[in-house]
């Protein structure tokens, strides 16, 4: 099936994820911000889709969306929002803010001038039909090393916090 | 006017896809249709089914007023929940109140986008099929979440902490069982491995065996981690700690009542109903008959293709021989009539099932809603039977139990694969040649 409207769901999809993105940090409440979190969450999702990434999109809402999401919001919910409304929202260190935000700024400008002969002028044609399967031999096969090492590195964190959380082994 | 008939017939003449594959707008919207309301008359049953069982099995009789054998209760329940004043708790968040069973109903329902119930009759098929199924679905966990905060009252939070603990330490446990599962479709020469819940059922046809029986028993035992998981990520009894009624009076949704409270229910009802059809879908051949391929042949198909009709004919006899024992006093002559009519419309609907067009058409669903039932009726017969867990007991049983066997079965199921591929790929052509 060709695509319909592809810049129509673009900006809508962006234009989602960055007001998801403000009310994330504007909201007093912190379980307010994490909804928001999700809603942005997801319209990423939607964009992986848009890309013909099914594969990313299906993976980013089990983890996030589903998983680190609902971990965030169980330690919110705990919290004592009545105190937590109470405090102030905005650190003011605007030097390092403004130094970030100036950097940031810069390179978007940068690749958005110069995007056209940094990047290829067309994606690669990637098949929506077996997306996954693309990305398995990719994992599995050119990038095996760094693929083990990732998840070496993340079985190294699991044990630091079980060592961490526990008086007694 | 002709060109919008020619795209509706367009799909008609691809045979063998799925509508949202071929891209057919009309045809999708059709079957989104048929399967929202195949489904809300399915929790409607269900809703009947499971007060009539458990009752029996408390020796009860169950609702037996409304309607010949409380066959309508199911609509008088609705008809009340619509007119009940729909509660808001004053102190409560209003905006996440009012979106938590929003989104617990839309994860429940989106799920069905893929669900197989044959070849051509799911709405669309995915390249990541199971993978969109399983995260949809954890997606509920936030609507659960978010009820028991905005609820703003202590029950419905510890109801909400205790469902999402529990949901997303099972989801591990679910994940491990559904890979072992998936690596089993990249056997036998029947390509690479597949997500997509058409290709899942595809490569059981194609290996001639229900995953289930495959490498026995390691898919009886994966198959065993996700009963058990799917029955705690819905929670439901035994597992429902989330409602445990004599701890936390409702749990999450203590404090909803009416519509929204009614829209709890259906998600859960309707969770369980795709919960099933994952099972079904990885394990028990999908809408696949029993035997495709040791019983193949004409004989053998036409009489499988009498089973649907014969099924509905048996449900329609029940009902004829519950009417003649209706009591015969005058006032039961509605409730008489109502149950004739009603075995009437089944032995209809069996009639028309034996149709050899329609019969062919049919015939994967029928199988496919079968072995759902199968799981519905075991949801209500394990809420019948078995104590509710501890909490403590519940998460050793997860992360104890059902994480370690999961991981053992994944490991084994890759190396039994493993040697069976040298074996059949290898070593039986080197021999051959010899």
């Amino acid at each position: 099936m060709t695509p319909v409207a592809t810049p129509f769901f673009f900006y809508l999809l962006s234009g989602i994820m960055l007001i998801g993105g403000i009310l994330v940090i504007t909201r007093k409440n912190p379980v307010h911000s994490a909804l928001a979190l999700i809603v942005t969450l997801l319209a990423q999702a939607s964009i992986y889709l848009m890309l013909y990434a099914p594969f990313v999109a299906g993976v980013q809402i089990i983890l996030y969306a589903g998983g680190i999401m609902v971990l965030f919001l169980f330690v919110i919910m705990l919290v004592s929002i009545d105190r937590s409304m109470k405090e102030r929202q905005f650190n003011s260190q605007w030097v390092a803010g403004l130094v970030a935000a100036t950097a940031l700024g810069g390179l978007f400008i940068g690749v958005y001038t110069k995007g056209t002969s940094i990047f290829p002028e067309h994606a690669p044609s990637v098949v929506a039909d077996n997306n996954t399967q693309e990305v398995a031999k990719l994992l599995y096969g050119q990038y095996m090393f760094a693929f083990e090492i990732a998840s070496l590195l993340l079985l190294v964190a699991i044990i630091g916090a079980v060592v961490m959380a526990k008086k007694r082994i | 006017m002709g060109q919008i008939v020619q795209y509706i017939e367009s799909y008609l003449n691809t045979k063998g896809l799925t509508p949202g594959y071929a891209g057919n707008m009309f045809w999708v919207v059709v079957y989104i249709m048929l399967v929202f309301a195949g489904l809300s008359v399915a929790v409607i049953a269900m809703n009947w089914l499971e007060r009539k069982i458990l009752a029996h099995m408390q020796v009860r009789l169950g609702p037996m007023r409304v309607g010949p054998h409380g066959l309508l209760q199911p609509i008088a329940d609705a008809i009340k929940l619509l007119l009940k004043e729909d509660i808001m708790p004053a102190e409560a968040d209003g905006l996440v109140f009012w979106m938590a069973p929003l989104i617990v109903v839309l994860a429940a329902f989106t799920v069905f986008v893929v669900v197989p119930f044959g070849p051509e009759h799911a709405i669309t098929d995915m390249n990541i099929g199971i993978l969109f199924m399983l995260g949809v679905s954890s997606l509920s966990v936030l609507g659960i979440v978010m009820a028991g905060w905005a609820s703003n009252s202590h029950y419905p939070l510890i109801g909400a902490l205790r469902s999402s603990a529990q949901m997303v330490s099972y989801e591990v446990a679910m994940g491990l069982a559904v890979v072992s599962a998936i690596l089993m479709t990249s056997l036998n020469a029947t390509g690479t491995g597949t997500l997509s819940m058409i290709g899942i059922v595809q490569a059981q046809l194609a290996q001639g065996e229900w995953f289930i029986f495959k490498f026995f028993p390691l898919g009886l035992i994966a198959f065993f981690i996700f009963a058990v998981a799917m029955v705690a990520e819905t929670n439901r009894a035994p597992f429902d700690l989330a409602e445990a009624e004599s701890e936390l009076t409702a749990g999450f949704h203590t404090e909803y009542s009416g519509f929204r409270w009614s829209l709890f229910f259906l998600a859960e009802y309707s969770a369980m109903i795709a919960v099933s059809s994952i099972a079904v879908t990885l394990w028990l051949g999908g809408w696949l008959r029993p035997f495709p391929n040791l019983l193949s042949g004409t004989p053998w198909n036409q009489i499988f293709s009498l089973v649907p009709g014969v099924t509905f004919l048996f449900f329609a006899a029940i009902c004829f021989y519950n009417t003649a024992r209706m009591p015969k006093h005058p006032l039961f002559r509605v409730q008489t009539i109502g149950l004739a009519g009603f075995g009437a419309v089944l032995g209809l609907v069996g009639l028309i099932l034996f149709i050899p067009p329609v019969s062919m058409r049919v015939q994967d669903i029928f199988w496919f809603s079968a072995k759902v039932a199968g799981f519905m009726y075991l949801y209500i017969w394990y809420r019948g039977t078995f104590p509710r867990y501890r909490f403590d007991q519940l998460m050793q049983m997860g992360w104890k139990v059902l994480l370690p066997m999961g991981l053992g079965v994944l490991l084994c199921t890759g190396a039994v694969g493993l040697r069976s591929e040298i074996w059949n790929q290898v070593l039986v052509p080197l021999w051959q040649r010899l």
